[in-house]
């Protein structure tokens, strides 16, 4: 088969990192091809470089057989690559149309923008989207906005198209409905280069590169290989899934939620009496689709978004008000879905965000002033610990990769928390390693008698994870099931809304 | 204080309001776009002086006040390119270049109005005349204060409209604001940001130069180097007063010539307070005016910050 994409010895460096160090890659036409490495491991780097935002410092690109100067990403798009990035590169107050048609000529002098609205509601349609066009991007769920994300490169139309992680935000559901997408766009003959950490979806591409480091170090047929292949070729060594230890068994009862409600801007539910517990020893899972209340659930629980009615008592404590410092002082640890918006302050180094909530304890301070040496001392610990991989202390999180962020957020949480943890996504974006090191930080958590509450849109760790698993959706809890007494099919059933046949909720 | 609401007293006022009003809306229109594209070029004042000195040298050389504003205004243009270049190329902090080119604009003014103009006989120069319009300028009331201006006057109020159908009605406009919001959006489709913030200054700042040779050719008989006093200042107030929305900038930028407007009636009709509080009131007004609207913020995300890539 022809190669649409080559690269050889393709370089690039940030000052002292080298992020791709010779990567060698050739993508045929009417392929899915999958890049697949660690956090860190320089995939989005070699797409930046690929789609000519980046310009590599050596190497060779070749699109169809010819040389390709990439200096920007408008010789990308000439020549027919389109990308859609790992993070957002959205306008928030424009519409889903507006950050759609941006930048295209087609709209003439004065948009008009009727054209332009056909041609992507037929998208839409042939994709099955389903968007509402004139919505503000503000105001959509972060799966709706990876949607326009997506909907922004298919409108483009590219031959090649570089997808960086675009189903880190897609619940199992909406990312089988993205493979059907790119399905449709292989048999047309058109070429994929996806980036993605889970597994499930690697493995329905037709070929894998795996990057280790900065470096290429194999490329393999999909179907010749298996999950746990690739998995130990990325990492150099083999991953054990962590399960929790069922000998531990949850006692007393730290945190219960009782008929909590709170109501949104515009004065709609978001929470809808929803009633659980936590013992010690336990985690209790949240199963949901994103932004069905989970990230409300969450806030109200820290005391950053007021309940309407109801309340929670936590070690037998009512609380009807609370407020942030009380529940940080009372040691709850939180991980917050979005690490670099609300979880570090990405300017900071490490040692700063280690601290950040406790600026104020006694333990880091010197009198009025903060105690660097106790700060920098710390950091170097935790550094060691997490395993954190950083050029130094006081390197700005924003620079370190996805998994290594999410690391400081743990390692800051797990060190001040006490009794009780809420952890809202923290997998997110994490490659297999790093989550499963969330995973055992995690469990380790509740063998030391923590309450942990465990967001997360990936079922099947749910189920290995947690001692019991609530189903949110639209705000209300429709049950609270046992890993062991349910199946994938009911959970993504109660999921999606239907709970008349499993109506249940175990204590 | 009430004799200021009388009849003749009245249409005095509010025809200076439209007078001092003018001006400004050249500038403020011109920072908005700026500021739109992402920058925040707050050497408003400096380039409203450098168009004013520049008009009047070419005025009292040439007599012709239409060459002096075309040749001001093309003088503002070209200074932008140090804006540009400062902050679209250098990267550097985009307050700090606009404060020095305002100490930059204010302190040659000083030097040249030092050694050549004091002391000298003051040429003579010929400005903007009042034109009426036929028939309009008639209506009562309206007629003076609205009908009876310069024909900068009456280029001016089309002006906030032109510059929101250019923002939200034409491509060009959504790139602009897509650059302010989010300069990467519109990187990653291929078109240039810094071409685009480049254009942007260089509207601005040739939109500030006319108004500030407005200032000088419309409405003065000689050059002071305090002609503009802070007015340059009050458009950057303005634009942030009328939360970066063309319509309600122009809102802001009456109110302030409004009270600008009594306070100098006020001192002539002898009212029994002092001058300086007239002379604060614009700036309590905005600030009033910040705080009272308290809807959603429509500054640019971007604003002030240089993009790069890496
Ligand atoms: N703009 C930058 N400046 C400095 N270093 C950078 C920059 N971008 C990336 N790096 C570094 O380059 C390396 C590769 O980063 P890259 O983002 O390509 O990783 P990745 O494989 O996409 O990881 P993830 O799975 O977390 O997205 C990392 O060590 C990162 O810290
Ligand atoms: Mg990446």
């Amino acid at each position: 088969m022809e190669n649409l994409l080559s690269v050889q010895n393709l370089t690039k460096r940030f000052g002292p990192v080298t992020a791709n160090d010779g990567v060698n890659l050739e993508v045929r036409k009417g392929e899915i091809h999958c890049l697949f490495g660690e956090n860190g491991a320089g995939k989005s780097t070699l797409s930046s470089c690929l789609y000519g935002y980046y310009r590599a410092d050596s190497g060779v690109i070749r699109f169809k057989g010819e040389v390709a100067e990439l200096n920007s990403p408008a010789d990308a798009l000439r020549l027919g690559i389109g990308m859609v990035h790992q993070h957002f590169v959205l306008v928030s107050n424009f519409t889903v149309l507006e950050n759609i048609i941006v930048g295209s000529a087609e709209t003439g002098l004065f948009l008009t923008k009727s054209d332009a609205r056909r041609k992507i509601s037929e998208l839409c349609e042939n994709c099955g989207i389903r968007i509402d066009l004139d919505r503000e991007i503000w105001e959509l769920s972060v799966g709706e906005q990876q949607w326009v994300e997506i909907l922004k490169a298919l409108y483009f139309g590219a031959e090649l198209l570089i997808l960086d992680e675009p189903t880190a935000v897609l619940t199992p559901q909406q990312s089988d409905q993205l493979f059907r997408i790119l399905d449709g766009m292989r048999k047309r003959g058109l070429s994929i280069i996806l980036i993605s950490h889970k597994l499930r979806e690697v493995m329905q591409s037709d070929r894998v590169t795996i990057l280790r480091k900065g470096r290429a170090i194999a490329t393999v047929e999909t179907s010749e290989t298996t999950a746990e292949a690739i998995t130990s070729l990325m990492v150099g060594h083999k991953v054990n899934k962590h399960v929790r230890d069922r000998s531990v068994e949850p006692t007393g009862e730290v945190l219960a939620v009782d008929r909590a409600c709170a109501i949104g801007e515009w004065g709609e539910d978001i929470l809808k009496d929803v009633s659980f517990n936590i013992a010690h020893h336990e985690i209790l899972g949240l199963a949901g689709v994103a932004g069905n209340g989970q990230k409300e659930l969450f806030e109200t629980l820290m005391g950053v978004r007021a309940l309407s009615s109801g309340g929670f008592s936590l070690e037998g404590e009512l609380i009807t008000k609370p407020t942030s410092r009380e529940m940080l002082d009372r040691g709850i640890g939180f991980v917050p879905d979005d690490r670099f918006l609300e979880g570090l302050i990405p300017e900071f180094g490490t040692a700063e965000n280690l601290i950040l909530g406790w600026q104020r304890a006694r333990e880091y301070c010197r009198g009025p002033f903060l105690d660097r040496r106790k700060m920098d001392a710390l950091a170097r610990r935790k550094i060691e610990e997490f395993k954190v991989v950083t050029a130094s202390a006081d390197l700005p999180v924003e620079r370190l990769s996805g998994g290594n962020a999410q690391r400081i957020i743990l390692a800051r949480e797990f060190l001040h928390s006490r009794g009780l943890l809420l952890a809202n996504q923290p997998t997110r974006g994490l490659d297999v390693a790093a989550s499963e090191f969330v995973y055992e930080k995690i469990l380790e958590k509740r063998a030391s008698g923590f309450a942990v509450l465990l967001a997360s849109e990936e079922l099947d760790d749910l189920l290995r994870l947690c001692d019991r698993i609530a189903v949110i959706f639209k705000g209300r809890i429709m049950g609270i099931v046992r890993p062991e007494e349910t199946t994938l099919l009911e959970l993504g059933m109660m999921m999606a809304g239907d709970a008349s046949d499993v109506q249940r909720t175990v204590q | 204080m009430l004799e200021l609401m009388q009849g003749p007293l009245l249409i005095s006022i509010l025809a200076a309001m439209v007078r001092i009003a003018t001006p400004l809306l050249f500038s403020a229109m011109g920072e908005l776009v700026t500021q739109r594209a992402g920058i925040w070029n707050i050497s408003v004042e400096g380039t409203m002086l450098l168009g004013a000195v520049v008009a009047y040298v070419v005025a009292s050389t040439t007599g012709s006040p239409w060459l002096a504003l075309l040749v001001a205004v093309f003088a503002c243009a070209l200074i932008s390119l140090i804006m540009s270049f400062v902050t679209i190329v250098l990267k550097a902090e985009q307050f700090v270049a606009g404060l020095a080119l305002n100490l930059l604009a204010s302190g040659l003014t000083l030097f040249w109005f030092q050694t050549y103009v004091i002391g000298r006989e003051p040429p003579k120069f010929a400005g903007f005349e009042q034109v009426d319009i036929p028939f309009l300028s008639d209506i009562p009331i309206l007629g003076p204060v609205l009908f009876s201006q310069r024909a900068l006057t009456y280029v001016s109020f089309l002006l906030p409209p032109l510059v929101w159908f250019f923002l939200y009605r034409t491509r060009y406009g959504l790139e602009v604001r897509c650059v302010g919001e989010n300069p990467k959006a519109l990187d990653v489709k291929g078109l240039g940001v810094g071409r685009r913030q480049c254009l942007a200054i260089m509207f601005g700042s040739l939109m500030s130069g006319l108004g500030g040779a407005f200032l000088m050719l419309g409405y003065s008989d000689r050059f002071v180097p305090d002609l503009i006093a802070g007015r340059g200042w009050l458009v950057v107030v303005a634009i942030i007063a009328g939360n970066w929305m063309p319509f309600r900038i122009v809102g802001a930028i009456f109110i302030f010539a409004l009270l600008e407007a009594v306070g100098i009636h006020a001192q002539v009709v002898g009212v029994a307070i002092p001058h300086h509080v007239f002379l604060v009131l614009p700036y309590v007004a905005s600030l009033a005016l910040l705080a009272g609207l308290r809807s959603r913020t429509h500054q640019p995300v971007a604003l002030g910050v240089p993009y790069s890539r890496e």
